[in-house]
């Protein structure tokens, strides 16, 4: 490994490279955009969580002067899912949530979009609907009656009759065996309920949809332009190549605009539109409503452990309230098999893993997926057991972490390429002076004030949760001048990409940062393939990728300078924009004498234009075996910790955090002020989830709060005094200059941590999220009226 | 839910049909007159009208501020105010927060302290803290989180935010004196 102080741009903290359009309020989003013809689209949604549809009566709708298609369910039957298509791309026959959309209007204006809605008649049977997990798993009622035709492909096993979308497991060792042998045994029942990504931007798109051809242009706020094509090509039965999806500016995703959502009802408008352009817009209430969310989930654990600490045994349900659809939830189902039992060495473990239909608003990947959500159970469950053992729950922790040398529960062997979780958890511990958890004399004394003091600790861990092929690409070019414009597939919604790949290239390089260009806005017709963005897997998978790209390029260099030189290749090196002779310094040749091929003085040319290509996949990985959840699941983990010194008022159950400091092994830090920006924009994020956020359904299957008055996300006022970010440098032996991926990861623990601090302010353990102040202040009610 | 011109659910403008009203203002410097649907609120009317899509609608009920912008000095959530209501107005919008290429100190601080991810509440977050630093050169970290409470913001975690907003008050107090 080089030195950090080698570097010319890795490590520095650089502007991001979209940052002067941002302040200028010039990118152009989809929100914005306006083509010539183009038709406005509303959709009426299903006001019942399940009803069969009678009949729709579309008649007044259609004769209003402006509309200009109307389609319903009994128009298209074209399915479609991210990974079991279990989905219409409009209801017919029956609807299995409150938002579903039952008919769709295009017209000249949203008024008269919206006034032919108003005039669709739809005749319902409301039927009894699938409303909790116990309903789920009873199967009485199934959400989907032909579930028995779902193909998991081998890595999702959609169980028959059931509502269960995939069962996955882990089985390893004999768990039960172990907790007959285990000094103690903890069991706990906890439960986080869904929440939503709120991206400032609601999700949008524009389809231009040829009805003489296959032809489909798409324009939309998503993650993965890719994945939307490959999914509506397989859909309609079209070539990808016939489907083009533009991404411009995108405000906000945090996986909730991953996969395909509002493409292929748009398309099939503008189909019918005769092929003019067709925009739909969510409003924010759709945002909620229609559009996926994190899953709820319901956990029962039971911990087998030794007197002096060490865990033997671990047996989880993670029960997943998943909606409706399957969308990305069977993913986030099967994640938990091999990452829910935390950064830990356990050697017997079974974990069940159950991704369940119900009728509610689907769900979706939400950063990190599946992790905070694990983790909140994981990491409240470690400190519980250490409160049982009479143990610092540092120190029980430390007993189990994951080491080199030691397996992941799916069998992978952690190397010190891995990185190290004890140093994340060691960096937060000093960080917040922990000291232990605070006598009983000491929390009765600040019990009187009314306010109570904690502190707590969380560690987590995450790899890539993706196919076992994904890939991405990157095509660079040189012009004239030397500059380089980079084309990635991937998506910059503000996690930085594009500025990681132009600091990236220009230190292969060894050019002025200036020089680089990454070009804005992926389009799948000019740039080169990327599987989706999300999952931090860009850093590392697109940081190589673009290493190689580089490389490639200065390989054409050389080749042509070695013929001008009249020298081997390897003779020549490269340094600040220009090819050397290593023996001859005075021999040199800027890139911009070969970026279009070497001219020599008599006018002759040789060379040519220089391109470079670079692909990463994540070779080795495995699906993992059905029946033991045991293969290589992971490209490359990437460790953290949280500490939090926070403080409770008793009679409000109000939260006040003074600090909560957040580290994680990065291996290499690329651009120091993006990272940070990374963490704390996290760690708020998981605040959300920690002590805000949470979907309010009603009994009928309705959602309470779809608006942001009666759904708060975290505001400036709600964050810590405080929030420090500790950066640890184990590299990564694959990552570019070491580095690992960290985007999701700052929200994962931020529950557990806040939870932890709980117990150690009032002696309470809590076992359900939201941490609201209502919550807690009832929680510290019912403790109290105990004793 | 704000419902000035908007029929329930609606997110995009939409025309009333009305007898067209006469609207004079002053937006970033320059003079509009405009005949205009009275129903129209000002955030539409900024992006239909004026075609200034830097302000942006991020709810339309006044929850998010996305779409804030500066009235005779005070920050508004454009998605709340009819158009009707900015006559004679001074507006001022992203658009005009920097001149003849030139970037603004508190924009220069937005880059520097990377106050922005997506970029979808900046221009709102901008305008309130340009109102903020107006009526208080010197605001204290509390004063700056009360200051931009009413913008959301997903992506930053808000204390690059306030990092931001603090140095520039502090070079505005030095160099603009
Ligand atoms: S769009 Fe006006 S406050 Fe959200
Ligand atoms: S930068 Fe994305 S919402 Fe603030």
């Amino acid at each position: 490994m080089m030195d950090k102080k080698e570097f010319r741009h890795i490590g520095k903290p650089l502007d991001r490279v979209d940052a002067l359009e941002k302040v200028t309020g010039k990118p152009i989003y989809v929100h914005d955009m306006e083509l010539p013809g183009m038709l406005y689209a509303k959709v009426l949604h299903s006001p019942y969580a399940r009803a069969k549809i009678k009949s729709i009566d579309t008649s007044a709708a259609e004769v209003l002067s402006g509309v200009k298609a109307i389609l319903t369910g009994k128009d298209t039957s074209h399915k479609i899912g991210l990974y079991l298509v279990d989905k219409r791309i409009i209801a017919r026959d029956i609807t299995r949530y409150q938002g579903e959309v039952v008919a769709a209007v295009a017209a000249v204006d949203e008024a008269t979009a919206e006034r032919a809605i108003s005039l669709i008649k739809v005749e319902y049977e409301e039927l009894p609907a699938v409303l909790t997990i116990d309903d789920a798993l009873e199967g009485e009622i199934l959400v989907h009656e032909d579930i028995n035709e779902l193909d998991g492909g081998g890595v999702f096993f959609p169980q028959k009759d059931s509502n269960i979308a995939s069962w996955n497991k882990t089985i390893v060792g004999d768990v039960e065996k172990a907790f007959e042998e285990a000094d103690l045994v903890v069991e706990s029942k906890m439960y986080l309920p869904a929440a939503a990504h709120t991206p400032l931007e609601t999700h949008v798109a524009i389809a231009e949809a040829d009805p003489y051809s296959d032809k489909i242009k798409i324009w939309t706020s998503a993650q993965s332009p890719f994945a939307v094509r490959q999914l509506m090509a397989k859909s309609f039965g079209i070539s990808e190549a016939a489907i083009q999806v533009i991404v411009p500016s995108i405000g906000g995703g945090f996986g909730g605009k991953a996969g395909v959502h509002l493409e292929p009802l748009i398309t099939l408008l503008s189909k019918a539109c005769n092929g003019r352009p067709v925009k739909l817009k969510a409003t924010r209430r759709e945002e909620f409503n229609q559009l996926p969310t994190r899953a709820a989930m319901r956990s029962r654990i039971k911990t087998g452990v030794m007197k002096d600490g060490k865990i033997t045994a671990l047996k989880v349900y993670y029960d997943w309230d998943s909606g409706a659809y399957a969308d990305y939830g069977a993913n986030v189902g099967r994640t938990a098999i091999y990452s829910g039992a935390g950064p830990y060495e356990i050697p017997n473990v079974e974990i069940h893993s159950r991704t369940l239909y119900t009728n509610k608003v689907f769900s979706t990947a939400y950063r990190g997926f599946g992790h905070l959500e694990t983790h909140w159970i994981i990491e409240r469950q470690m400190d519980i057991i250490a409160q049982k053992l009479g143990m610092d729950p540092y120190d029980f922790r430390m007993k189990n972490v994951l080491k080199p040398g030691k397996r992941t529960i799916s069998g992978e062997i952690i190397t010190e390429s891995t990185g190290s979780p004890s140093d994340c958890l060691k960096a937060v511990v000093e960080e917040i002076d922990w000291a232990g958890y605070q006598s009983d004399e000491e929390r009765n004394r600040q019990l009187k004030t009314g306010k109570v003091r904690g502190k707590g600790f969380a560690l987590l861990h995450k790899a890539p949760s993706m196919p076992t092929n994904t890939a991405t690409s990157v095509i660079m070019q040189m012009d004239g001048d030397g500059k380089v414009k980079v084309l990635i597939g991937a998506i910059d919604m503000g996690q930085g990409a594009n500025t990681v790949v132009a600091q990236i290239v220009a230190e292969v390089l060894d050019i002025p940062i200036e020089d680089v260009e990454v070009v804005w806005g992926a389009d799948t017709d000019k740039h080169p393939y990327d599987w989706q963005t999300v999952a931090s897997k860009f850093t590392l998978m697109g940081g190589n990728a673009v290493i190689r790209a580089a490389n490639d390029m200065l390989g054409q260099m050389k080749e042509v300078a070695a013929q001008v030189f009249r020298c081997n290749v390897d003779k020549l090196r490269h340094k600040d924009s220009h090819i050397y002779h290593v023996h001859h310094m005075d021999k040199s040749l800027p890139y911009s004498k070969l970026a279009r091929g070497y001219v020599y003085e008599d006018g002759s040319a040789i060379g040519g234009i220089v391109i470079g290509r670079g692909s990463y996949i994540a070779d080795g990985l495995t699906n993992l075996d059905p029946e033991t959840g045991q293969g290589l699941p992971a490209l490359s983990w990437t460790y953290g910790a949280h500490g939090v010194d926070l403080e409770v008022d008793v009679e409000t159950g109000d939260i006040h955090i003074f600090k909560i400091a957040s580290a994680f092994d990065v291996g290499r830090v690329i651009n120091r002020k993006l990272i940070d920006g990374q963490i704390k924009g996290g760690v708020v994020q998981g605040l959300g989830s920690a002590i805000f956020e949470g979907y309010i359904f009603n009994e009928d299957g309705q959602v309470m709060n779809p608006s942001f008055t009666d759904y708060k996300i975290p505001t400036a006022m709600d964050i810590p005094d405080e929030m420090v970010s500790i950066f640890i440098e184990n590299p990564e032996f694959d990552g570019p200059f070491g580095a690992r991926g960290v985007a999701e990861h700052p929200m994962i623990s931020v529950p557990s941590v806040i939870g932890n601090a709980l117990y150690d302010a009032l002696g309470i353990n809590f076992y359900e999220l939201p941490l609201s102040p209502e919550n807690v202040a009832l929680t510290i009610v019912n403790n109290t009226q105990k004793y | 839910m704000c419902n000035h011109n908007r029929k329930k659910d609606c997110f995009e403008y939409v025309d009333s049909q009305l007898p067209r009203v006469p609207l004079e203002l002053v937006v970033n410097g320059e003079k509009v007159y405009e005949l205009i649907d009275p129903t129209m609120t000002l955030l539409d009317f900024l992006r239909n009208n004026l075609k200034l899509f830097g302000t942006k609608e991020g709810c339309g009920e006044g929850e998010c501020g996305a779409c804030t912008v500066i009235m005779n000095n005070k920050t508004v959530n454009s998605c709340l105010v009819l158009a009707v209501e900015a006559q004679e107005a001074d507006i001022l919008t992203i658009e005009g927060l920097s001149k003849g290429g030139e970037l603004s100190i508190l924009q220069q601080e937005f880059i520097k302290h990377d106050a922005l991810q997506c970029g979808f509440c900046t221009p709102g977050m901008l305008m309130s803290a340009r109102a903020l630093l107006d009526r208080n050169p010197d605001p204290t970290v509390e004063k700056i989180k009360e200051g931009i409470s009413g913008n959301f913001c997903r992506c930053t975690g808000y204390q690059s935010v306030i990092d931001a907003v603090l140095s520039a008050a502090k070079r505005e107090r030095e160099e603009l004196r």
